[in-house]
């Protein structure tokens, strides 16, 4: 609590430390008021009741007292929160999409990365796009939350306020690697982010490594191991040349994975799946040029 | 069935005989215990699966089950909990057993339409059970089915979303045959203000059930149609709408949970005043802060759409009226604890299952101002802070007095006494389970970790741990409650008529009840259905030999 990590952190956990307060007040009094009335007015001590059929003031009471508590942690709540939607002019634009299940974050320069860079001080307002379901991009740390909606738009803002990197999570659940969809935020100098910003080598990876790279950007290791274990598709590890049963229009054969079957399977995963495996993936269609698609069989073939 | 000719000295157990005179009864007491053991059935599959989820979470990393699985487990004991545990509980066990008796009549207003909608119920339950063999495996969407997840995934959505809506009429009848049978049938000498707060919580549920439930069947359908033939209504890709789903789906899935709470509201304020032997304080308080809360909760649904992109405006808008909904809820826990002050109190298990759902609840309730406040429900929205909340008002509260209600009228139903240490045991182990495993869930909430987490980061682990050993103290005690129930029902003390000295009418009926429920005239007093002057009046019929 309190950790001033964001500009908003502080104000929230002040907003839930009123609420507890007020809360433990309540359930600490009217729990042993209960059991201090089944003590004192046990039939044993009291082998008479009193019937007492209610009373106007007290009625009126506990209906003023919770109606102004309730309206405080309203307010509470409310100017807390209208600060979350009003974005400062001068934020810096990052755009985050979520697909299942990995995050992208670009930002105006064209730089394309999957943990999220700040820097220190600076206010950032992220647009929120999702390619698919929804997602819901969660900072624990900065206690924002904001729905990734397919075919709209949304937006939060934050200030990074202490160095240091923090989980990015999804909130809202997205299917089998909900729990995976974790990515983070560095916090860092406005030195160092302008260096890091300027940086724009990864443009220029070749052959192999270009395809790694590319691999990575495009959520496919989610749900792709490269080390042969099974996650929700078929392993990248010796998959060129593999001997593989497939299921293509109800009809199940065996094909041998080669470049072509790569290319289509990338383009149209849903022609042919491989048996044992949902069809699940989103189409790359027109996603990817002839280039990319090679340089990322070069990497597969180097996994053996 | 003509039974104007049954020997009133026969219980309604006795009358007849038979699988068939079971499931095609038309008798409220027996269409009561069908709903009994078949929900109990399904309560024990939930928390079979709650039991395998909590197991998988133990440790990070996969422990019993791939992802896939966990994700159709926490769906499955979703589906299960909601539409065929909670949704019918109360209303459709005790308020079909004890309304009409409650309020001097032989039956509901509408028997055979009563008895199609447990068979109403069966149907939608065999149906959900089906997605286990039928197409590709039970679904996998949450058991709130958001768009387009729901519309894109692969598992057998279709037949589960029909299952929900077949189930949702089940229950828009039990509903209009309570009002029907609150207006038409109550005793002459029984004005509104004279019924039991039993059937006023049961009249505020039922207006909620006829009304609210046509909109979630419909909604569910349009799921299906989108599945079947892509129309576009939801899914963005189709050019439909995602937010729309959410708005059709809380319009039902708000109110209704004041339908699965508001029965078990008016359970407690039935066992308050027999425990304290006086008059409820605030009967009115109590009866209209019922339809209060039944009205405003049509009105909340968005607060669970804060971080969803909808409107501020509308976010704001829906956090107000959040908070008022508190009101008449904290009236109500005023007011039974009041009811407790100058009393002359019989502690049995009945009166502390009823105080821990009070303690359970007021957790439920002022953890729910948290996701009222906008501020600070961004932080724990679709964290495990809500699943522990929605468990505390919905587990702690509703269920832990639908054990209570067992309990209570376990004499009146099976007509024999329960073991009372045992019952306590059970309590005890329940409670204190209970609070371990959701008090560790709300924590690690607001430590920040995600609902519907298959795996979790290692700073959450050791709450995780707490968590699941917590589940199982849990589990035992309501294993230990079951055998304390199911023996005590065999060889328990026979019980009198009125073993709690109650004065609602169904203390005055014989244990268990004869067919047509009253033996002799029954005694109401005119200043209310709280009169405890008028119990030994009531208890000379029990000096009166009993035949059987």
């Amino acid at each position: 609590m309190f950790t001033n990590a964001s500009n908003f952190t502080n104000d929230v956990d002040l907003t839930f430390a009123i609420i507890i307060g007020i809360s433990l007040f309540f359930l600490i009094g009217l729990t042993a008021l209960m059991i201090y009335f089944m003590v004192r007015y046990h039939h044993k001590r009291n082998p008479v009741a009193k019937d007492i059929h209610g009373h106007v003031g007290l009625e009126i009471l506990w209906t003023v007292v919770p109606t102004i508590l309730v309206l405080v942690m309203f307010y509470y709540g409310w100017s807390g929160y209208t600060d979350m939607r009003k974005v400062p002019d001068d934020a810096m634009k990052i755009t985050a999409t979520g697909r299942m299940w990995s995050w992208t974050f670009e930002y105006e320069n064209g730089k394309k990365t999957d943990t999220l860079v700040i820097p220190i001080d600076k206010p950032v307002k992220l647009d929120l796009l999702s390619e698919d379901v929804i997602h819901s991009l969660y900072i624990p740390a900065f206690r924002v939350k904001e729905d990734l909606v397919p075919g709209d738009t949304n937006y939060m803002w934050f200030i990074g306020q202490q160095l240091g990197t923090y989980n990015i999570l999804c909130a809202e659940y997205c299917g089998d690697r909900h729990s995976y969809m974790v990515s983070k935020v560095d916090v860092i100098e406005q030195q160092a982010f302008e260096t890091w910003y300027n940086d724009t080598t990864q443009a220029t990876l070749e052959g192999a490594e270009a395809g790694l790279a590319l691999l990575k950007q495009n959520a496919c290791m989610s749900c792709h191991s490269v080390d042969g274990t099974t996650m929700v598709g078929p392993s990248f590890k010796g998959l060129f040349g593999r001997n593989t049963e497939i299921e293509s229009n109800g009809i199940v054969k065996n094909i041998t994975a080669d470049e072509l079957y790569i290319i289509k399977s990338i383009e149209d995963p849903a022609a042919d799946v491989v048996k044992g495996f949902s069809n699940i993936m989103p189409a790359y269609k027109d996603k990817m040029t002839q280039k990319e698609l090679e340089q990322m069989i070069e990497y597969i073939k180097t996994l053996k | 069935m003509d039974n104007h000719a049954i020997d009133s000295h026969l219980n309604f157990y006795e009358t007849k005989r038979g699988l068939f005179s079971w499931i095609f009864t038309l008798d409220h007491k027996r269409i009561a215990l069908l709903y009994l053991y078949s929900i109990s059935l399904f309560f024990l599959v939930g928390v079979a699966l709650g039991f395998l989820m909590r197991l998988e979470l133990f440790s990070p990393g996969g422990q019993v089950m791939d992802p896939r699985t966990y994700n159709q487990v926490f769906t499955f004991h979703g589906v299960i909990m909601i539409f065929l545990v909670i949704i019918p509980s109360i209303p459709a066990v005790f308020g079909n057993f004890f309304l009409p008796i409650m309020i001097g009549t032989d039956d509901v207003a509408l028997p055979r339409l009563n008895l199609f909608s447990w068979w109403l119920y069966i149907f939608g339950a065999l149906m959900a059970l089906g997605t286990l063999m039928f197409g590709n495996g039970p679904a996998d969407t949450g058991w709130t089915f958001y768009a387009p997840y729901s519309v894109t995934s692969d598992t057998n959505v279709s037949m589960l979303l029909l299952a929900a809506f077949i189930l949702g009429f089940s229950s828009i009848l039990t509903g209009l045959n309570f009002i029907v049978t609150i207006h038409r049938l109550r005793a002459p000498q029984m004005p509104w203000f004279r019924m039991p707060l039993f059937a006023w919580g049961l009249y505020a549920t039922a207006w909620i059930q006829l009304l609210a439930t046509p909109i979630v069947g419909i909604t569910l359908l349009m799921v299906v149609m989108e599945r079947t033939f892509g129309i576009g209504l939801f899914d963005p890709s189709l050019g439909g709408d995602p937010i729309l789903y959410q708005h059709l789906f809380w319009i039902y899935s708000h109110p209704v949970v004041y339908v699965m709470i508001l029965p078990a509201m008016g359970i407690v304020s039935e066992v308050i005043p027999t425990s304290a032997q006086r008059t409820i304080f605030g009967y009115k308080a109590i009866a209209l802060s019922s339809m209060a809360i039944a009205f405003l909760g049509y009105f909340v649904w968005g607060h669970h759409m804060f971080t969803s992109g909808m409107s501020d405006q509308a976010r704001v808008v829906f956090s107000f009226i959040t908070f008022l909904v508190a009101i008449p809820t904290a009236i109500k826990v005023f007011n039974w604890i009041a009811t407790l002050y100058k009393g002359s109190i019989y502690i049995t298990p009945n009166l502390l299952w009823s105080t821990a759902f009070i303690f359970n609840f007021l957790i439920g309730g002022l953890t729910g101002l948290i996701n009222g406040a906008l501020a600070a429900d961004v932080h724990v929205h679709d964290t495990t802070y809500i699943v522990a909340h929605f468990h505390y008002t919905m587990f702690g509260g509703t269920i832990f007095v639908f054990l209570g209600a067992l309990h209570y009228w376990f004499p009146k139903i099976w007509g024999r006494m329960y073991n009372q240490k045992l019952a306590y045991w059970a309590l005890g182990l329940t409670f204190v389970g209970f609070n371990i495993l959701y008090g560790a869930m709300l924590t690690v909430g607001v430590k920040g970790m995600p609902r519907r987490y298959y795996d979790y980061l290692p700073q959450f682990e050791f709450l995780n741990k707490v968590a699941t050993v917590g589940s199982w103290i849990l589990i035992i005690g309501i294993l230990l409650m079951i055998y304390n129930l199911i023996r005590s029902a065999r060889k328990g003390e026979i019980a009198p008529r009125n073993p709690w000295n109650g004065v609602t009418l169904e203390w005055q009926v014989p244990s268990p009840p004869p067919l047509h429920n009253f033996d002799r005239p029954f005694i109401l007093s005119e200043k209310g259905p709280y009169d405890f002057s008028l119990l030994e009046k009531i208890n000379e019929v029990e000096q009166k030999p009993l035949d059987h």
